[in-house]
């Protein structure tokens, strides 16, 4: 190849210059084409939910929905929340204290999402080894906090954004 | 291949074909050398074309009545199934038409594995197939979501949740696909969308299959390379045409078998129960078609590890045509490889069995004994038999053992009482 061949000339710079502009033109119209699918403005409102929970007695739980997930309410009792914090945190894997997964001075309170963090599905309460949910799906143990105990899920169930609204009224998102 | 010009009878013809050339098409497709040692397991092309047909046929006809939203598509089904004119029929044949369609595609597949057709120069038709295979699972899947019942809302968020292993970004990605925080009204529209598209991809790489199938010309059950056309060949047609079409109605038959007297034997009767997204079904069992890959997911402890390991179930066939190291195509002379063959049917069938059980105590173990010789039959026995297996002779040419005695005197057998 000769030098002349090689060096930079004015029709190189236009075809980078096309290939440039041509690409940019391309991403933007793809990406409309794809954030179109992500959650529209009318999912994205059904982002808060409020619960009453003044009927719920110590012990029980309730299942709401929120952002078409299922949310689990349980007001524990004090032995119940004993349990969960008795626990050593080296026999838990996603180590998270109990504390950390409830508000302060609400500590009977436990509200997480239902969602098993395997593959999704919904646990069932009162069940498995750890006296808290069991996944019928693929066979992941809770504890009474909602913490993996054992089985393939990897992480403990998501506590999800929330605040008390007053001491009957629960706000999730 | 050497075929000799066509050229149309008529001025008429000739001067379209002319201008397209659909008639030398028509005559390639009839005139098309084939071998002629063909057997039954080479009938399952001509049935796969079949079942696309029969999917893109019904599914169309059920579009019509179908309504894909959350609150609506279970009742459409039902008033499917109780009010239009023969829709429990049209249904129950496309149901029942994916079983089969799988059904046939296995069968095609390990056809493909036996006689080594996926080897040089065929790896582009593999490769193609197992794109067509892939998108299959894809419509299936989606497909099995539009009744939105039970099953079809929970496979669906088991399925892509699988996403969410995906470090970082799986999260997004998984709502990225629900159009929702979860799997709910848009996820449904847009599997609806995607379901009708995908038989025509399919369609489309169906062709190419095909093209590419007719540059290097079929495989056979000798594995061997044959003169084009010559007394080892015939026409494609009447010859293939007349056995593709005995196969085809003997599996009709078994097909208006299920469709008529078991037509949910191969369903779960939980999707007869709508979806309720806070209630998840006892068991969650997906349709037996992909069952080995289910069992492989759960077998692994770990959630990232186990997607992983299924999609690599897949995705090692891609590579097989150089994971084989094999010189003979077909196992009938590979006494070695012809047994693992074998394993490997087992293991899939046995991987099959345990994904329907629960993944718990003896299924646990069987389920990664039989992951474990999955792999290794691809990543090392077969680059290690091809390597060091004696294979048996093979014959010059697919005549030869007929008209010499031949070094494998049943095949001579088999071809003496086709003549």
């Amino acid at each position: 190849m000769s030098k002349e061949e090689k060096k930079v000339n004015r029709r190189d710079f236009l075809f980078t210059a096309s290939y440039t502009v041509g690409a940019v033109g391309v991403g933007a119209v793809i990406w409309p084409m794809i954030d179109q699918m992500n959650p529209d403005k009318a999912q994205q409102a059904l982002a808060t939910t409020e619960v009453d929970i003044s009927s719920i007695e110590p012990g029980k739980s309730i299942t709401v929905l929120w952002r078409g997930k299922p949310v689990f309410l349980k007001r524990r009792t004090s032995e119940e929340i004993a349990e969960a914090r008795a626990v050593n945190l080296d026999d838990l894997p996603d180590p998270q204290k109990d504390e950390d997964r409830v508000k302060e001075g609400k500590d009977e309170w436990l509200v997480m999402l239902g969602v098993c963090t395997h593959l999704g599905c919904v646990p069932l309460k009162d069940k498995g080894d750890f006296n808290g949910w069991f996944c019928p799906c693929h066979g992941s143990h809770y504890d009474v906090s909602g913490r993996i105990r054992k089985g393939p899920a990897p992480t403990n169930m998501e506590i999800p954004k929330f605040e008390f609204v007053d001491n009957n009224t629960i706000k999730i998102g | 291949m050497s075929e000799h010009e066509y050229v149309p009878k008529s001025k008429a013809a000739k001067w379209f074909n002319d201008r397209l050339p659909l008639l030398t098409l028509g005559a390639h497709l009839t005139d098309y050398p084939t071998p002629k040692n063909l057997n039954y397991w080479w009938t399952f092309g001509g049935i796969l074309t079949f079942c696309l047909i029969t999917q893109i046929v019904t599914g169309i006809v059920l579009a019509m009545h179908y309504v894909a939203h959350a609150d609506l598509a279970f009742a459409s089904v039902e008033h499917i199934m109780r009010d239009v004119n023969y829709g429990w029929l049209i249904r129950y044949i496309h149901s029942n038409g994916a079983s089969m369609f799988f059904l046939a595609v296995y069968i095609h597949i390990f056809r493909s594995l036996f006689y080594g057709s996926y080897k040089s120069p065929r790896e582009v038709i593999w490769i193609i197939g197992l794109m067509i295979y892939l998108l299959m699972m894809a419509a299936a899947f989606m497909g099995y979501v539009l009744p939105w019942g039970q099953m079809s809302f929970w496979g669906a968020t088991v399925i892509t949740n699988l996403f969410s292993a995906i470090p970082l970004v799986g999260d997004s990605i998984t709502t990225w696909l629900w159009g929702a925080y979860s799997v709910d009204n848009p996820t449904l529209n847009r599997f609806f969308s995607l379901h009708y598209l995908i038989p025509f991809l399919i369609l489309g790489l169906v062709v190419l299959h095909i093209w590419a199938l007719h540059v290097p010309g079929n495989n056979n059950p000798v594995g061997i390379d044959i003169k084009k056309p010559s007394k080892d060949t015939v026409p494609f047609h009447p010859y293939i045409t007349i056995k593709d079409a005995f196969a085809l109605l003997v599996f009709m038959i078994i097909f208006a078998g299920f469709v008529f007297f078991t037509p949910n034997v191969l369903g779960h009767s939980d999707n007869y129960i709508p979806a309720n997204p806070l209630v998840t079904p006892a068991h969650i069992v997906p349709e037996w078609y992909l069952l080995p890959f289910y069992a492989i997911l759960r077998s692994v402890p770990d959630k990232l590890g186990g997607v992983i390991l299924m999609f690599s179930a897949i995705f090692i066939l891609f590579v097989l045509p150089w994971l084989d190291t094999s010189k003979v195509r077909s196992a009938v002379f590979r006494p070695i490889y012809r047994q693992f063959f074998w394993i490997l049917v087992i293991d899939v069938l046995m991987l099959g069995y345990v994904g329907a059980m629960p993944a718990e105590g003896v299924y646990l173990v069987l389920a990664r004994v039989g992951t474990i010789y999955y792999f290794l039959h691809f990543i090392v026995v077969m680059p290690v038999v091809g390597y060091l297996e004696k294979t048996d002779p093979i014959p010059m040419s697919i005549s030869e053992p007929v008209l010499t005695g031949g070094a494998e005197p049943s095949l001579a057998r088999k071809v003496n009482d086709k003549v």
